[in-house]
């Protein structure tokens, strides 16, 4: 599969745009790092490859087709916050299972312990939220995740173990990932290809 | 480390009263077995993943923890042992918080005015040289003292608030995570405006998730880990494979990092309340033996460091 | 680490706990002993009219010899049905108007706040007495013209709600897992607003009796006969000034403290739902 993003220019006020006449694509499988200082529109192209913003002018395109409205979307968006992500009046079981329901043995390599699934989110801290709203994502109708700045709350070893099983899952059914992130560190050792954004 | 701590925080603890199911109550530990020392020009980074009880810390300190929490262990401010009454005389004065972002500020008023605050006995036009005297120092404009909290970029907002420090004469200065996301060069610009603060005699806590940014700010890094001092490292030990550090934990967020390793070490942190006896990382351990699992580890005095490991060398 | 103990000191939710059950207990002794009040125990009995306060009438009587504490109890309990029914059915308007506003569009979300700034902008008492008036007056007139004026606020509660609902970031994930509006709705918005609900209609409830009994006393509500607070209040002002002040201070008194101890329920009861302070002291 291919996500393309053809030629799409995006400001949130009509006089400021934030991204101007943007190519992007990811095929299946690759995992591409998008990185660029603070305020260059990293998040913005991110919500726009998912399907949450629509682009002023050009296509977001998968496969040649549009994204769909409504229905599973196959391209995921993970955020850096997890607590703002998930519904606190949802206990822990509840929220991972909202999309699909993951078999125990992901649910062990993510490192969520059976103790976690009766709690509320705001008993969790953000590290262990996070690892509920990524197996939540990594349901097979998944075809690219898009990690916007997805560990970067989190500490280091939390970082490598999510990325760990993401990876994995990833080499096994051929999902495409995109990681938008500021550290460079991070991105150079996870992708096979890193897009720099500056000016335009 | 020979002169004297102008800040200390011994054995200390933080628990908090919960209601569980209904009106069952718990007593939750939340912090345990916690020591740091803060020296006069010096940059103290705390670092802890989330939910290791680093911004408690920072709280406690502060004496503004919720009602429901009970504190014990001492600290000690120039020696003396303060109060919680003390806590609450101190803050503001001799010791600061650095929120995370301008929206501890109030939108309403110019930036000027507010930082003037903290000079309560002075005129305004005393008020006005002095704010823009500490303005010059941190390079920002005069026209900042009309700007209003939303017109400031995030370095101006940390300048802004750091002079607001300065200015109340505050002798320890608390940053809770000033880092967020910060990329190499920003980062660079953040340990040049905490180094203008050590320079006139501050000692900063600064409180983070983020190696990189402790390496680069700090000069001693304070291992936080389920609400407890396991490590405390100078700075230069924190590189390469962490040969020199001593405890399991702090060498296995090293391996960890995305330019080392970036091998995760099996398990999870223990959470409030499921903490047991004995090492709080003995599940996590390689070199875990019948000792650490039945009693917890001192603080120890290690090759010029402090760990809490009965196997560290 | 985590030692469970049995605390007998009493924590705020403890407090809260026992208050609800308290005053939800006055209110329904109350109401039952209102309700179990034959007609003939307040006849008219002339060998006792005029009483101060005594042992054998503890609010007196009045100048037809009816004890005041039965008629108080009575009326009381008149109000307290008065109160339910209103909050109720304020409530359903209320939960109508604020979901369909953000939920439709700005077109129908513009005519609900211009219905919702209309009707706070006129006196309420005012817009009661229409009503009330132009169905007939009576029970039926009074309910429905305090329930129109009274949804105003818990709808402005509920529309913010799930306007911010809507932003929130896991509303939107919800969204891209496939799921519909009204199965985002039904799982994630209601169980947000049904803590707000609860606590809202208990809050309308002491306004809705002291409408009722204000509109009642005007003489636009209650027909006279009936033992209400309101017609026991009015009847009293003539009395006032021959000295017989037990006439309305007890009533008047009793109606103050009933719409307390309600308000006070829903105070409480917010404490022990709040989500925010399900786990904290």
């Amino acid at each position: 599969m291919l996500l393309k993003a053809d030629a799409v220019t995006f400001g949130y006020t009509k006089d400021k745009t934030i991204l101007k006449n943007i190519d992007f694509q990811i095929e299946s499988g690759e995992i591409v790092g998008i990185t660029a200082p603070s305020g260059f529109g990293k998040s913005t192209l991110g919500k726009l490859l998912a399907g949450y913003l629509q682009p002023n002018t050009g296509t977001v395109t998968l496969d040649g087709k549009p994204l769909k409205k409504g229905g599973y979307n196959p391209v995921q968006l993970i955020f850096q916050h997890p607590e703002k992500n998930v519904d606190p009046k949802w206990k822990m079981k509840k929220v991972l299972r909202e999309a699909w329901n993951p078999p125990q043995e992901m649910i062990e390599e993510m490192g969520i312990r059976e103790s976690w699934m009766n709690r509320w989110p705001s008993e969790l801290s953000g590290g262990e939220l996070q690892r509920f709203c990524v197996l939540r994502a990594l349901s097979p109708e998944t075809k690219f995740l898009i990690a916007d700045e997805m560990t970067t709350m989190l500490d280091v070893i939390t970082q490598a173990q999510i990325w760990q099983v993401v990876k994995k899952y990833a080499r096994l059914h051929n999902m495409g990932i995109i990681v938008i992130s500021h550290e460079k560190a991070l991105v150079e050792r996870l992708c096979t290809r890193v897009v720099y954004l500056d000016n335009n | 480390m020979n002169s004297k701590p102008i800040f200390q925080v011994e054995n200390f603890g933080v628990s908090f009263s919960q209601y569980v199911k209904g009106i069952e109550r718990r007593e939750l530990h939340v912090i345990t077995n916690l020591d740091i020392n803060l020296y006069k020009g010096k940059i103290l980074a705390v670092l802890g993943s989330s939910g290791s009880g680093k911004s408690l810390l920072a709280h406690a300190i502060l004496g503004i923890l919720p009602y429901n929490a009970s504190i014990y262990g001492k600290m000690y401010f120039k020696g003396q042992e303060i109060s919680q009454k003390d806590r609450e005389a101190l803050r503001g004065h001799a010791i600061s918080l650095i929120p995370q972002s301008v929206n501890y500020l109030d939108p309403l008023i110019k930036v000027g005015k507010q930082v003037g605050f903290s000079l309560r006995q002075k005129s305004e036009a005393e008020k006005k040289q002095l704010v823009l005297q500490q303005f010059a120092k941190y390079g920002l404009a005069p026209e900042v003292y009309d700007y209003y909290p939303h017109q400031l970029s995030g370095g101006m907002a940390r300048r802004v608030l750091l002079s607001t420090a300065l200015l109340a004469e505050s002798e320890i200065i608390i940053a809770d995570e000033p880092t967020p996301g910060l990329d190499e060069q920003s980062l660079k610009e953040v340990l040049a405006d905490f180094r203008k603060t050590t320079d006139e005699g501050c000692a900063v806590l600064m409180i983070t998730h983020d190696i990189n940014a402790a390496r680069t700010i700090a000069d001693q890094i304070a291992v936080f880990y389920a609400g407890s001092t396991l490590e405390i490292a100078n700075v230069e030990e924190m590189t390469g494979d962490g040969s020199k550090l001593r405890h399991p934990y702090t060498k296995a967020l090293l391996r960890a990092m995305p330019d080392t390793e970036f091998v995760p070490v099996e398990g999870t942190q223990p959470m409030p309340g499921e903490m047991t006896k004995g090492c709080l990382f003995s599940d996590r351990c390689a070199y875990k033996t019948e000792q650490c699992l039945a009693e917890t580890p001192p603080l120890r005095d290690v090759r010029g460091g402090k760990v809490r490991c009965f196997h560290a060398s | 680490m985590c030692d469970k103990k049995k605390v007998f000191a009493l924590g705020p939710r403890e407090k809260a706990l026992i208050s609800v059950v308290g005053f939800t207990l006055i209110v329904a002794v109350v109401m039952l002993i209102g309700s179990r009040i034959p007609d003939s125990a307040i006849m008219t009995d002339f060998a006792n009219i005029n009483q101060a306060p005594s042992s054998s009438h503890i609010f007196g009587t009045d100048w037809m010899g009816r004890d005041m504490l039965l008629r108080t109890l009575k009326g009381l309990s008149l109000s307290i049905w008065v109160g339910i029914i209103c909050s109720l059915s304020s409530t359903c308007v209320a939960v109508i108007m604020g979901i369909i506003g953000p939920v439709f569009g700005k077109k129908v979300d513009a005519v609900i706040c211009f219905l919702v700034d209309l009707v706070l902008s006129i006196p309420h008492t005012i817009v009661v007495i229409l009503v009330s008036i132009a169905c007939g007056g009576g029970f039926r007139g009074l309910v429905v013209g305090v329930a129109i004026t009274h949804w105003t606020s818990l709808t402005r509660v509920i529309r913010a709600e799930i306007l911010q609902l809507k932003e929130a970031e896991y509303i939107k994930t919800a969204e891209m897992f496939g799921k519909t509006r009204a199965q985002i709705c039904v799982q994630h918005m209601l169980p947000h607003i049904v803590p707000q609900l609860i606590v809202g209609t208990i809050l309308v409830f002491p306004h809705a009796i002291i409408h009722e009994a204000s509109i009642t006393f005007l003489g636009f509500g209650l027909p006279s006969h009936e033992p209400a607070i309101g017609i026991i209040l009015s009847e009293s002002m003539k009395y006032l000034t021959s000295g017989q002040w037990w006439l309305a201070t007890f009533p008047g008194l009793t109606l103050v403290l009933i719409s307390l101890a309600v308000s006070s329920v829903g105070r409480n009861l917010e404490k022990i739902i709040d989500p925010a302070a399900a786990y904290k002291i």
